[in-house]
């Protein structure tokens, strides 16, 4: 079951959660190569350090990332549990408790960039009755274009449960002033599929290719409908048997034909190989 | 909490107008060392309002900031305050208060709880 169907993010991510993020060695490696990608399709100035948000932060694994890349970066994630371990583990990065789905209270364009890594989908639920998930999106989409550069990106992976879901956040983001749109990756593998939403605060830009979609990209036909020759219907024939032989010859004796007659031979079954 | 957060945060509460910059009250900050990056600390000296950095510099005990001045952006020794100012004072104890509607935030163990009830959104 997906976990944002169990319970809301504060809860689900506790003590026995946060820890999978520091030992399991694959989430670690799935976590790095998400972010690793997130990062290439934010595409800041090469060699220069840039500050970044991290959305939904968790334990500081995408924030490591970034510091490697030389980035300055501040994180946000609702889960307690999941900043203490990361300050544990002494990110260095700025660490806060806050809801996305509030809206953020940054300056108007403080941030060069911004990652999610597997966070939107939680902005979906309605776990409490003042949660509606069209209302979260909304001013998360709002105060996080406030918070941006002019020219900046914004890159979320994340995991849609449905198309309604996706073109729910995907218009949400755009009802908010970003351009963009979907980067599929590897969309003809149900397991490396993945899903990035890029987003630019301000300017329109040309969004990034997708890895492992070079066959659908470079298909230049397109299929015609309608052109197939129809194939006839095979009816299969009624299979001849001894019976039938011997009624027609009893048939033709009637009209006094010259029949041979029946013997232990007439009709019998040949061998294959005939 | 680093100073640099501090100086990019508004407040978050309905009505506050995004007041800013959030009053802060340091009960307890700590060092750490930071690698020094000039080219890093310019950058994010274009980004900070820097007569609020002042102020609080101030009131937490740090400092005093020279008044701004566009030389400063090439000074050596300035760069390298901002650097220790920006980076490396991490507040770990002590509160941020919005100054529009007196709402208090906690930060405790460096961590500061930014979260509000849904009345205040």
């Amino acid at each position: 079951m997906r976990p944002e169907y169990q319970a809301p993010p504060e809860l689900f991510y506790d003590e026995t959660e946060a820890s999978k993020y520091t030992q399991n060695s694959r989430i670690i490696e799935i976590q790095r190569k998400l972010t690793e990608r997130a990062i290439e399709l934010l595409n800041l100035p090469e060699g220069k350090s840039a500050l970044v948000l991290d959305v939904g932060c968790g334990s500081g694994l995408s924030g490591d990332v970034l510091t490697e890349h030389g980035h300055v970066w501040v994180g946000c994630d609702i889960s307690k549990a999941m900043l203490d371990v990361a300050s544990e583990r002494e990110v260095a990065g700025d660490l806060m408790l806050h809801d996305a789905g509030q809206g953020f209270s940054f300056r108007t364009g403080v941030f060069d960039g911004c990652i999610g890594i597997s966070v939107i989908q939680w902005l979906c639920n309605a776990d409490k009755k003042t949660n509606v998930p069209i209302r979260r999106l909304t001013r998360f989409f709002q105060t996080l274009y406030t918070a941006m550069k002019r020219g900046g990106r914004a890159v979320f992976q994340f995991y849609p449960d449905s198309s309604q879901q996706m073109e729910l956040i995907t218009s949400s983001a755009m009802r908010a002033g970003f351009s963009g749109g979907l980067v599929v990756d590897y969309p003809h593998s149900t397991k490396a599929k993945k899903y990035y939403l890029c987003l630019f605060a301000g300017m329109a830009q040309k969004l990034p290719t997708a890895l492992g979609a070079e066959e659908s990209c470079v298909r230049g036909s397109v299929d015609v409908g309608g052109r197939e020759t129809i194939r006839k219907r095979s009816i299969k024939k009624k299979q001849k048997d001894k019976n039938w032989v011997l009624e027609k010859k009893q048939r033709l004796r009637e009209q006094g034909r010259d029949v041979r007659p029946d013997s232990k031979y007439t009709a019998r079954k040949r061998r294959p190989k005939f | 909490m680093r100073l640099l957060t501090h100086n990019m945060l508004a407040s978050p509460v309905k009505g506050a107008n995004n007041a800013f910059p959030l009053k802060l009250v340091c009960e307890k900050k700590e060092v750490m060392e930071a690698d020094f990056d000039a080219e890093m600390v310019k950058h994010l000296l274009s980004r900070v309002e820097y007569d609020a950095l002042r102020a609080t510099v101030e009131s937490i005990g740090e400092g005093p900031l020279p008044v701004w001045d566009d030389g400063l952006k090439e000074n050596e020794d300035f760069l390298r305050q901002m650097h220790h100012i920006l980076l490396e004072i991490h507040v770990i104890e002590g509160e941020l208060e919005c100054p529009a509607s007196g709402r208090k935030f906690k930060i405790s163990d460096g961590i500061p709880n930014m979260l509000i009830n849904e009345e205040e959104v």
